[in-house]
């Protein structure tokens, strides 16, 4: 069967940053009546893509041919209007408005400039009764879930160009991530609309990091890694395992064992102990036991609900489910503050929005945690205060080594050393390290993961997460593997688990 | 063909109780606020039945002594809804009032050729408000604040004295009486009318008044749905101008002239009115219908003190205070029930 | 080529443009009033425009001070020109109903009722931010709305004047040839400085203004803090409100304190202190508030009219906000100079952190 033509054709685009190409020439296409699956794990260069094709970013090198004519998108609305729609992860609509209002907002069927509500809502009505969903467009947005949220949006991305007649109606739909929060129905019901559209002709684009939902809903797939193409398969035509491959980089028979480092075995008594913990939208209910001076790293793709337990054991969301446990006594997860007590800490991924505040500097930020601990009335001492402060950035080679240099300034590695800093003057019991290594030079990661070594030989607990299988397989004790918001597999650390293992287990989700 | 059964239930699944649902409707605030003008009024009815309160004239006169309030709290109601706030409402119309008996004691100018300076002028302040606003991403307060300071100086500068205007065509056109059946209202009156009438169908029937509650909803959103929400922003300081200018003028045309100290404080009492009309000052949600109830009440609160006769003026800011913190925190419980 | 580094670590401090600014309008008034420096001393009083411009200042330096901290954690307080009328109020009243109106102990009792009254505004201002979670400018409106009633009912509406030789010190009295005020003043921004760089209070308002979420995750109660910020505001507030009543022997419900919330607003904003929270300076405020002060007297000496006062403070508004803004200064003076406040990412974040915002050049 000869193909046909694709209604989109991106060919060697090129995007730089500042300092950064994000994109080097990538080539894409896209049929119409498919649903194409776009992969690859953070900085890959998925979002980038997105945002070249629908005119968010400006190209720097390549073409887009849309239906066979070149395009170059200055905005997302003339995007919209030429066909190529987006819905995000994040719902963007208005939720103070009724469904029908916010499919048509924009371009509400006017005459003599009024609006005309009957008409808004009878096209509202038929659009969604057409495509098979059953929503009363007269409700506000807000009174209903998430999913159905999102469901309206695609609605709304769908129906470009009905009112008045106007734009050419939809040929592509990016679908960026719309399932992350979704629980088991709400994802079919939104599968059951991807279909429908697709029968409709329309081409969609879809970004998820859940696997087995790739293998449910789409008909091919194209991997990018570093910016780069790693390739374009029919879905049915490469298996889990070999798409696990494409992502992290490494085919699995190449892959060196590099945990050649011994691993000192003096691991203490049960620290912390998980029964149960579980948040809706975030990770499934979990078990975990973690012991003094272990290592416990958690490997999993992007979004498979590493973060998310994380931040559970700190208490930085509520758990719905389940009660946590450390050093034998029950912690109350209102805040992170009672986690913080028991002597647990947390180095956020997000460092800017989440770990450091900007505008103080290097000293303030590093004695943050500790002052917060002793309250505001016991200072640190002044001399107490410089002399700590002095010898974790020597420690940790901070660089400047100037305790009054403003943190927004200093390096990505720099920064991680800084909250890095920041928990270990508070001596905690289990340092939570989240991606402490995305983002910043090779010295500094090295240094990073020597030092998680040397804490754990003092006999810290240490729950390491990263997005580097092998940064993983050499420092930890156990390895908890993460599969689509699941934890699916605790394996103990030895001669015989490999990265190639790991893999297998996240892409097959089960333990062998 | 629907591939889902339990949809129609969605909406309230999520609701659980009947409570819930009914804090969440967004008409309910302004409900309430009909509700306590209607009780007021009767306490009112009640209680100085022989003094006259029940006469028709008692309740048009409402409209008559709070025209200007009733215009200005429409235009806070556009900017308020939008997500912003301004606070030169009163120092705009202050300086109306000064502007137009300038141009017409001072320089004798014709009321109708002033009229017209004097919106453009309000409506010129709005603008640039909004354009600062929307392209320097500078807070709506503070930029309104600089506002309140250049409009009040600039009555300052026109003259420290009040100025009372005898312009025969002003006197008569503030004396003109609409008659409506046994009682009447004033050209105020019908004109704050009218402006709350276009506001509403605005609002309503327009796409400009849509977007409005879009970018109040969410404007990161209303950015991404493409709809021109930069334009928008402007526009609706430009309203707020023009409305505060408008009830400069009418304030002018009631109190017949013009003084740098007209209208102190005035923003205060319309964004209290626009609060207590149900609107959210976090901006989305509320109608211009409710504005009107809040001014009502605000109105009713000062004739029931003068009625009393014992009670003190003073009594209207504290009863103003204590109605805007109930329905803040009518507001925070609705709004923090939706998030959940 | 040695005074250019120490040159620019001078216009690098953070105080530099507050000052500099104070320097100039104080020195535009010499040519109109040449011995505007002269300080005299008449009757064991030390008299001369810069005593008085410190003396008719210091209501405003002690609200802006308590402005300081409130708005270094994020928010802003739109009641203390309310909570110094209440606070005024309260006491004259109290005084003025007192046999013996100089009895020291009835004028302490008095004090202590008006700022008491000050302290519950400002429980109440921080009850309805950190534990309801209202929106600071909304939560404050309610007081700046009600407070001023409040202040009408304790006064009866009339302008209460009191005859008390003790209270008049507050605000009117001198001691050691020194306006007394300025001692309270001095005393106050000590005390303030002390509380807060002396103790953790400072960092933890800092921390909590300059990344709420980040304060969180370190375990920092940002809602005590929040209340106490407010709370201390109010105080402050209130201690203002003592000195305008004791200057002018009389409480004023209606006027007193009346735009006082919108000058130390202004006043922070020029003392350096970001309106979004952060770092703050509480001496630039002080700077910040002399030069609303001088601004004042200047158009006063050099004989503008002082009806264009407002006018010019309108201008200094929009200037400084103008300043402030990193778009604005992105547009007028090119990317180099914008980019400065806004720290470049690292060259290896850039990718992520676009990947995180779909907002970024949507226009």
């Amino acid at each position: 069967m000869a193909e046909p033509l694709p209604v989109l054709e991106m060919t060697g685009i090129v995007k730089e940053f500042p300092g950064v190409r994000a994109l080097s020439g990538v080539d894409f296409r896209l049929f119409p009546g498919e649903i194409h699956a776009l992969l690859g794990e953070n900085g890959a260069g998925k979002s980038t893509l997105i945002k070249v094709l629908t005119g968010v970013h400006s190209l720097d090198g390549g073409t887009i041919t849309l239906s066979g004519t070149t395009v170059r998108f200055a905005s997302p609305s003339q995007a919209q209007q030429a066909g190529v729609s987006t819905v995000y992860q994040e719902v963007n609509l208005c939720p103070n408005l009724s469904v029908a209002e916010n499919i048509f907002i924009g371009r509400e069927p006017t005459r003599f400039g009024r609006i005309q509500w009957k008409r808004l809502r009878r096209e509202a009505a038929e659009l969604v009764d057409r495509l098979g969903l059953d929503i009363d467009v007269t409700a506000p947005l807000s009174s209903y879930p998430l999913a159905v949220q999102q469901l309206v949006a695609i609605v709304r991305s769908v129906g470009t160009g009905d009112a008045d007649g106007q734009g050419a109606g939809t040929k592509v739909l990016i679908l960026d991530e719309p399932t992350s929060s979704l629980d088991r129905d709400e994802v079919l019901e939104l599968f059951a609309l991807m279909r429908r559209l697709k029968d409709e002709g329309v081409a969609i684009l879809f970004v998820s990091h859940f696997l087995d939902q790739i293998y449910e809903v789409c008909d091919r797939m194209t991997v990018l890694r570093n910016g780069t193409l790693v390739g374009e398969h029919m879905v049915r035509d490469l298996d889990q395992v070999g798409l696990v491959q494409l992502m992290i980089g490494k085919a699995l028979d190449q892959l060196e064992e590099l945990h050649d480092q011994q691993l000192h075995s003096d691991v203490g008594e049960l620290l912390l102990k998980a029964d149960g913990l579980g948040r809706v939208g975030g990770i499934a209910p979990f078990d975990l036991e973690i012991k003094k001076g272990e290592v416990i790293g958690l490997a999993g793709l992007l979004g498979s609900g590493r973060t998310e337990l994380a931040r559970l054991l700190f208490g930085a969301d509520h758990p719905d489910s389940g009660k946590l446990t450390i050093g034998g006594k029950q912690v109350s997860m209102s805040a992170p503050n009672d986690a913080i007590a028991a002597g647990v800490a947390f180095c956020s991924e997000n460092r800017k929005t989440e770990g450091l505040v900007p505008d103080l500097t290097v000293r303030e930020n590093i004695i943050l945690a500790l002052q917060a601990t002793r309250g505001w009335t016991r200072p640190i001492p002044v001399a107490q205060r410089d002399e700590l402060v002095a010898k974790y950035i020597k420690a940790l080679d901070i660089r400047p080594a100037n305790p009054e240099a403003r943190v927004g300034q200093l390096s990505g590695g720099n920064q991680q050393k800084v909250l890095l800093a920041r928990w270990l003057i508070t001596q905690p019991k289990l340092l939570i390290l989240d991606e402490p290594t995305r983002g910043i030079d090779i010295g500094a990661k090295a240094e990073i993961q020597k030092l998680v070594v040397s804490l754990s030989e003092e006999g810290m607990a240490v729950l390491y997460i990263a997005a580097e299988l092998e940064e993983v397989l050499r420092l930890s004790h156990t390895i908890g593997v993460l599969r689509d918001r699941k934890l699916v597999a605790q394996l103990a650390n030895g001669p015989e688990i490999t990265t190639t293992r790991i893999l297998e287990t996240i892409a097959s989700g089960e333990h062998q | 063909m629907s591939t889902t059964t339990q949809r129609p239930t969605a909406a309230d699944s999520r609701t659980t109780g009947k409570a819930a649902r009914v804090l969440g409707d967004r008409r309910l605030p302004v409900l309430v606020t009909a509700g306590l003008f209607l009780v007021m009024y009767g306490v009112g009815l009640s209680r100085y039945q022989n003094y006259g309160f029940a006469e028709a004239q008692v309740f048009l006169n409402l409209f008559i002594d709070n025209s200007y309030l009733l215009v200005a709290a429409v235009g806070a109601t556009f900017v308020i809804l939008s997500g912003g706030i301004d606070l030169s409402v009163g120092s705009v119309i202050g300086f109306t009032t000064m502007f137009t008996a300038w141009l017409v004691e001072r320089q004798g100018l014709p009321i109708v050729v002033v009229i017209p300076m004097a919106l453009a002028v309000g409506a010129f302040g709005g603008f640039l408000m909004g354009y600062v606003i929307q392209n320097f991403e500078i807070q709506p307060f503070i930029v309104t604040l600089a506002g309140l300071f250049l409009f009040r100086g600039l009555c300052l500068v026109i003259s420290k004295e009040s100025i009372s205007i005898g312009d025969a065509s002003v006197s008569s056109m503030a004396q003109t009486q609409v008659s409506l059946g046994g009682a009447f209202l004033s050209i105020g009156a019908i004109v704050a009318l009218v402006v709350l009438a276009a506001a509403f169908y605005v609002l309503h029937y327009t796409r400009f008044g849509r977007r409005v509650y879009a970018i109040g909803g969410n404007e990161q959103s209303a950015l991404l749905m493409g709809l021109p929400q930069g334009g928008t922003k402007i526009a609706v300081y430009t309203m707020s101008g023009f409305c505060s200018a408008l009830a400069g003028l009418l304030f002018t045309l009631y109190i017949q002239s013009g003084d740098p100290l007209h209208a102190t404080g005035m923003e205060l009492d319309a964004i209290a009115a626009v609060v207590i009309g149900g609107t959210l000052l976090t901006g989305g949600s509320g109608y211009v219908i409710g504005t009107l109830f809040g001014v009502l009440v605000l109105g009713l609160i000062k004739s029931l003190i003068q009625f009393e006769g014992t009670l003190s003026s003073w009594w209207t800011k504290i009863a103003t205070g204590v109605l805007l913190c109930a329905f803040i925190l009518i507001q925070r419980a609705m709004t923090s029930r939706r998030k959940t | 080529m040695t005074t250019t580094p120490r040159w620019r670590a001078l216009t690098h401090h953070h105080l530099f443009w507050p000052v500099a600014v104070l320097v100039i309008l104080l020195l535009v008034n010499v040519p109109f009033t040449p011995d505007f420096f002269a300080i005299k001393m008449t009757d064991g009083h030390l008299y001369g425009s810069l005593v008085s411009i410190v003396l008719f200042g210091s209501p405003l330096i002690l609200v802006a001070v308590g402005m300081t901290l409130v708005i270094a954690t994020g928010g802003i307080d739109l009641s203390v020109g309310a909570v110094v009328a209440i606070t005024g109020a309260l006491t004259c009243s109290y005084i003025s109903d007192q046999a013996d109106q100089s009895a020291l102990s009835g004028v302490f009792l008095a004090l202590g009722i008006g700022l008491a009254a000050a302290i519950v505004c400002g429980l109440w201002n921080g009850f309805l931010v950190a534990r309801m979670g209202i929106q600071p400018i909304i939560a404050t409106l309610i007081i700046m709305v009600a407070g001023r009633g409040v202040a009408q009912l304790i006064t009866d509406g009339q302008i209460i004047t009191v005859n008390s030789e003790p209270y008049k010190l507050i605000g009117g009295g001198y001691w050691l040839t020194l306006p007394f005020s300025i001692f309270i003043v001095a005393a106050v921004v000590a005390v303030t400085v002390a509380i807060t760089r002396r103790t953790a209070l400072g960092l933890l308002v800092e921390s909590v203004g300059g990344n709420a979420e980040a304060s969180r995750l370190v375990g920092i109660r940002s809602m005590r803090i929040k209340i106490m910020v407010y709370v201390f505001c109010a105080l402050c507030a209130g201690i203002a409100g003592l000195m305008i009543s004791s200057n002018t022997s009389a409480a004023d419900g209606n006027n007193a304190g009346l735009w006082i919330e919108l000058d130390a607003i202004l006043a922070v904003v020029i003392g350096g202190t970001s309106l979004l929270g952060g770092r703050f300076s509480i001496g630039g405020t002080v700077v910040g508030a002399l030069v609303i002060q001088t601004l004042t007297t200047t158009i006063y000496t050099i004989g503008v009219p002082t009806q264009t006062n407002l006018v010019f403070k309108a201008a200094v508004v929009i200037i400084v906000c103008l300043m402030q803004s990193p778009k604005f200064r992105a547009k007028v003076f090119g990317a180099k100079f914008g980019g400065k406040r806004a720290a470049v990412p690292a060259p290896a974040e850039t990718a992520p952190a676009a990947e995180a915002s779909p907002k970024m050049e949507v226009s």
